[in-house]
């Protein structure tokens, strides 16, 4: 009788377990979207600046020039602990060896050439969201640039968030196949909404995050404090930004506010990538931002 | 009289530049606002040209000149007396200037003269065209931004 209850309740224990096991698993993109023509590396050049790769994987202190090093190394603090970011640069230290479909793979769903997930640091809920043949471009461009025999540093993460396989649940909590901007908007708008939430992934910073670190959808760019502790990162929402469209695309063509200030902190490294956007592109991320829902 | 308003705004910034240079050390507070009021002058300058370059505002080759002319002279007085000890963000509550920048004043000077070298540029492209005036400032904004980036707490 007893053996036959333990036996019952071990049952149970492996289900359950078998259970998160499932849940959990990393899931690659599908073969038919890896798969396509080759990429171009000078278009991948503009792709590579509107998704911010160069701002967290350069060294710290360094500058963001036309080939910057991707080294890694730059530390980024968080509820959670503290994340480095790794070396991806062209070497055997970066991503040298891997393939195009394992790079689309860790950059748009998570998941390592081992199978293993990588920490939503990597914003891959939003890289998800990218055009396969621009991320076959942005990866051609990333194979020119200058390798790094940096060693990437290992993250700084305390029990639980040490175990890797529990962001399986994440995912399932925090991947979308979706715009965050629903609805009717403008072409400008629509080109501007690909910019802002698939590739220049404003939403990670502009975004408060709930108690998991999954973005709050539902006050989307309303402003959020600063991960780092240093002030907040403001509400860029119409309630937040009374700026004309003129304003913000100027502000992320050359850094200069309304009055003629510049960008600080971290967006200053946003603007210098942005600046290497056509006036078309940063236009329609103005048009995007006047958009979408004002939140106070 | 384009002439006269133009040695005007000349004298006007000489007169705020020789004010640090005979004094030896201000108040670590009046050195902050000091030095708050002279970057709002600078941005007020800038205003005009930045209007400009936007397409907001015509383009005049006086009026553009006259502002480049005034800039450039703020921008000899940036590393001046303002940066005295003890006005840091450690030091005052509304300070937004990082310790780190009295950490470093070999390279918060290359800074300056950066922006030395990126304003006398502005006063060339000014009186140009439209097109020269909108290349320089983009020079002018990563000068400002190299300093700002460094030693500028982010705003809250």
């Amino acid at each position: 009788m007893i053996a036959r209850a333990l036996g019952a309740g071990a049952a149970i224990i492996l289900l359950g377990a078998a259970g998160v096991w499932v849940i959990t698993a990393p899931e690659p993109l599908p073969a038919a979207m890896i798969e396509g023509p080759p990429g171009d590396a000078q278009r991948g050049a503009t792709i590579f600046a509107a998704a911010g790769c160069a701002a967290c994987h350069i060294a710290p202190e360094a500058e963001i020039d036309d080939a910057p090093v991707l080294s890694g190394g730059r530390a980024f603090a968080s509820p959670f602990g503290t994340f480095h970011a790794p070396n991806i640069s062209p070497s055997p230290q970066g991503v040298g060896d891997w393939s195009d479909a394992e790079i689309m793979d860790a950059v748009m769903r998570g998941v390592a050439p081992s199978g293993a997930h990588y920490y939503p640091a990597l914003p891959y809920t939003a890289y998800a969201l990218v055009e396969p043949q621009d991320m076959r471009d942005l990866i051609a461009h990333l194979r020119t640039l200058p390798p790094s025999e940096a060693e990437s540093l290992p993250h700084e993460l305390p029990f639980p968030f040490s175990i890797r396989r529990m962001v399986g649940i994440w995912k399932r909590l925090n991947m979308s196949d979706d715009w965050t901007l629903e609805g009717e908007i403008s072409p400008q708008a629509t080109r501007g909404r690909y910019i802002a939430e698939a590739l220049a992934h404003c939403g990670e910073c502009h975004t408060p995050r709930g108690p998991l670190g999954g973005l709050d959808r539902s006050r989307w760019l309303a402003g959020a404090e600063n991960p780092s502790g240093d002030g907040r990162i403001p509400n860029i929402t119409p309630a937040g930004l009374d700026w004309s469209e003129e304003d913000i695309a100027y502000y992320l063509e050359s850094g200069f506010t309304p009055d003629f200030d510049t960008a600080g902190g971290e967006m200053a490294l946003v603007v210098e990538e942005m600046g290497r956007l056509t006036a078309e592109d940063r236009a329609a991320v103005a048009a995007y931002l006047k958009s979408v829902p004002p939140v106070e | 009289m384009i002439h006269l308003r133009r040695s005007a705004i000349a004298a006007a910034a000489l007169a705020l530049l020789a004010a640090p240079l005979s004094a030896e050390v201000f108040e670590p507070k009046k050195a902050q606002e000091l030095r708050e009021s002279h970057m709002k002058l600078m941005g007020a300058h800038l205003g005009v040209l930045g209007t400009m370059a936007k397409g907001e505002m015509e383009y005049d080759a006086n009026v553009a000149s006259a502002a480049a002319e005034a800039l450039a002279g703020l921008a000899q007085g940036t590393n001046g007396n303002y940066w005295v000890e003890g006005s840091s963000t450690e030091d005052l509550e509304d300070s937004r200037a990082l310790p780190e920048l009295w950490q470093d004043m070999e390279d918060v000077g290359q800074k300056a003269a950066a922006l030395r070298d990126a304003t006398q540029a502005m006063q060339e492209a000014a009186g140009t065209d439209l097109a020269a005036l909108q290349g320089a400032m983009k020079s002018v904004g990563d000068a400002c931004g190299d300093c700002h980036k460094a030693y500028r707490k982010p705003e809250e």
